[in-house]
């Protein structure tokens, strides 16, 4: 955990997915030699299709399938959903959270990523300079990474109590009153923000700081005998070659933040009253934080969601094919 | 997915029923090789008591009922909302458990989705059950479960706290005296009352005794009663009467907050007995007071027995002896020491307990005049309704709207959601 340069390949595989699209990718590559019996590729295949099957693509399917049926407990029960079509997206679409769902989503996903790339590529910088204690300080950041957020987030949530929390002690000590920093409509959405951005942190300083890793070593030399300084070191040569593992780091981190629920739900269980509700924590709510489960709309959301996250992904793979072109 | 895990399940069920019937040869339920619930002699049994393991006086008391039927039960706890959302994916898959223990305001969603047998279709009679704690397990006219106990809510005090304010509990009869006697808290430096609205069923829960207290009724979330109830919450964490943490408090955190002595009231209800009794300050405690004066109506919180349909009726015997082991008088004392405390909800069941300890009556009046709160036939809609309560609260007290309005837009949510 120390020596984080080492571990970022496996890092970087973090999120899961893409591996096992690539093993696909490669094994029809292999196939394709016509000497080898076919049955051997398939069924050296099948375990991973029946692998994808029955956990990406079942799964899709039947997130599909509830967010097009008007799935009651009781037709969810019987199996006998009405098929409603769009129904339920034009719903989620006309409701008046959804607005402002949307907004907080985009303010709490680009706010968090803004701040944890930011954040994380000064570290990476600053512990790129290998100095005493640079590696037990480098894990130290990692520990946000390692607590289970249940903990992390009830620990936030009680730091930012109005009356006993421990930052408006803090804050009193300076003169600063009472801040409802989880219970006011207008810090609600900021104070979640914040305890995700802590937790992100970790993620782009171990990706950023493995990206730095590749950046050779004499360029910076031959910048220094050209007279560049620290400022001019770091926009000319640091900032422009890591801008693959940027993009990647905060395609990732788009990801991750758009279907964050867990941290969210202990602190403020999107409220009050819907300020810091995000998409994620809609469909969480609809599906299970009432006492009567609505899943066609909360797989509605779930839907949309995928939807922005893919919309991301290809953005992400345009800028790269056009980058590999120059 | 689910079938997939069908004959891997069988095949473990199968697996242990083998084990039983060796073990108990009178085991009543023929083998029903994967069709039936469990496929055994085993009857499973699910319950929302996860605190309690197989070693607690909850688990040995579920089994001895079950050697009484002369069956094993296979007891298995989830926590409540997980409880029913199992209870769905069971009920699709046709496999559901012999009995579930059900919070109350689930019994109508899984009633009305077909999943429940009716008690009178199992030979059951309801009646020496209370009125008002039964209503909650009724759906057009049929009784879904038997409530094997009920709890409700009431307002904690820290009697040092009073003394020193000079606050005499039974000052307090409606809200005008309740304020009152706040406001004497506050001005002796003490904080004086908290309480969970919290954004989530038990926010709903723990304002509809001053709802309700007011003259509101669920089906009209802006009345200028119910609006009247919201300011008396709003005026209270506005001046500093109620810590501005109410918003984000569940009811466990409102009473860590009364332990710690800073406080003079706490709504809670009956399952802190023990604890109140066993907290660093002597406690009592008043009825809620409803606006005008008397008790308000509180609502009953409290798990339903219910039998869930099966394919196999032969079932259902050995169930209805198990049923009836667990709601006999003795049978619901037992169960109400057990939990530290249920109320029993029968007459009979009240007086056994009442006889045994006295100091409980205070409770057991509470929970006569308590109210479910999926009655007046609100049934399935209540969740829908409850959401709505609860946002309302939530804006009100956070000051994103003002009470008639947060109100407004609550009725309005609950018309879009109900089609009502």
């Amino acid at each position: 955990m120390t020596s984080p340069s080492t571990g970022a390949p496996p890092a970087l595989r973090g999120p899961g997915r893409p591996e096992a699209g690539e093993r696909t990718a490669g094994h029809r590559r292999l196939a394709r030699p016509p000497k080898r019996p076919r049955w051997t590729a398939a069924a050296f295949l099948a375990p991973l299709i029946v692998y994808l099957l029955a956990f990406y693509a079942y799964p899709l399917y039947r997130n599909i399938e509830l967010s097009v049926h008007d799935y009651t407990p009781r037709a969810f029960v019987r199996g006998d959903p009405e098929f409603t079509g769009p129904a339920n997206y034009l719903a989620v679409v006309s409701d008046a959270t959804f607005l402002r769902a949307l907004g907080n989503t985009a303010l709490f996903t680009l706010g968090s990523i803004a701040v944890q790339y930011a954040l994380g590529l000064a570290l990476a910088v600053f512990f790129h300079r290998n100095f005493r204690l640079s590696a037990v300080l480098r894990a130290m950041f990692l520990v946000p990474w390692l607590l289970p957020l249940i903990v992390s987030a009830s620990t936030w949530s009680w730091m930012l109590n109005s009356e006993n929390g421990i930052v408006n002690a803090a804050l009193q000590a300076f003169g600063i009153g009472q801040i409802n920093w989880l219970t006011s409509p207008d810090t609600s959405l900021l104070s979640v923000t914040i305890a995700n951005i802590w937790l992100g942190i970790p993620f782009n300083l171990v990706i950023l700081y493995a990206g730095l890793q590749s950046v050779p070593a004499d360029l910076y030399e031959a910048a220094g005998l050209d007279g560049a300084n620290a400022w001019q070191r770091f926009w000319r040569i640091t900032f422009p070659l890591l801008r693959p593992v940027s993009a990647i780091t905060l395609l990732l981190g788009l990801v991750y933040t758009l279907k964050v629920v867990d941290i969210i739900w202990i602190m403020t269980r999107g409220g009050p009253a819907d300020a810091s509700t995000t998409l994620a924590i809609w469909s969480y709510r609809e599906a299970f934080g009432t006492g009567q489960p609505d899943f066609s709309p909360a797989a509605a959301v779930g839907n949309l969601l995928i939807l922005i996250a893919f919309a991301a992904g290809l953005v992400h793979v345009h800028l790269r094919r056009k980058e590999d072109h120059r | 997915m689910n079938r997939t895990s069908l004959p891997i399940r069988a095949a473990g069920f199968g697996t242990a029923f083998l084990a039983l019937s060796v073990l108990t040869a009178c085991a009543s339920a023929p083998p029903q090789g994967g069709t039936a619930t469990t496929g055994s002699g085993a009857y499973a049994w699910w319950d929302p008591y996860p605190q309690h393991d197989a070693s607690s006086a909850w688990a040995k008391r579920v089994d001895a009922c079950g050697q009484q039927a002369g069956v094993t039960i296979q007891r298995t706890a989830y926590d409540t909302t997980a409880l029913t959302n199992q209870a769905l994916l069971a009920g699709q898959e046709g496999n559901a458990p012999d009995v579930i223990l059900l919070d109350n305001p689930a019994v109508s969603t899984l009633a009305d989705a077909g999943m429940l047998s009716a008690m009178s279709d199992l030979g059951l009679d309801t009646a020496r059950f209370d009125e008002n704690l039964i209503a909650a397990g009724e759906l057009d006219g049929k009784t879904y479960g038997i409530p094997i106990g009920a709890n409700t809510l009431a307002l904690y005090y820290n009697k040092k706290i009073l003394d020193a304010a000079g606050v005499a509990p039974d000052s307090i009869k409606d809200w005008t005296s309740l304020t009152a006697a706040l406001k004497k808290v506050k001005a002796a430096g003490k904080k004086p009352i908290t309480f969970a609205a919290i954004g989530t069923e038990e926010g709903s829960f723990q304002f509809l005794p001053w709802f309700w207290g007011a003259g509101a009724q669920l089906t009209q979330l802006d009345s200028p009663q119910a609006i009247e109830a919201l300011e008396l919450w709003n005026s209270w964490v506005k001046d500093g009467i109620a810590p501005n943490s109410v918003l984000s408090n569940s009811q466990n955190t409102t009473w860590e907050e009364f332990l710690t002595g800073e406080f003079a009231f706490a709504e809670n209800g009956t399952w802190q007995i023990d604890s109140s009794a066993k907290a660093d300050f002597p406690t009592g405690i008043v009825q809620i007071p409803a606006k005008d004066g008397g008790a308000a109506p509180t609502p009953t919180g409290g798990e339903f027995i219910t039998v869930p349909v099966q394919k196999d009726t032969q079932r259902y015997t050995a169930t209805k002896k198990i049923l009836n082991c667990m709601t006999t008088p003795e049978g619901l004392v037992e169960t109400g020491t057990t939990f530290a405390y249920y109320i029993p909800s029968t007459a009979d069941g009240q007086q056994a307990i009442l006889a045994r300890q006295p100091d409980l009556k205070p409770w057991v009046e509470a929970v006569r005049s308590a109210q479910g709160r999926t009655s007046d036939n609100l049934g399935t809609k209540y969740p829908k309704i409850s959401e709505a309560l609860w946002t309302a609260v939530q804006k009100a007290l956070s000051g994103a709207a003002a009470p008639a309005d947060a109100l407004k837009q609550a009725q309005a949510q609950t018309r879009q959601a109900i089609g009502g």
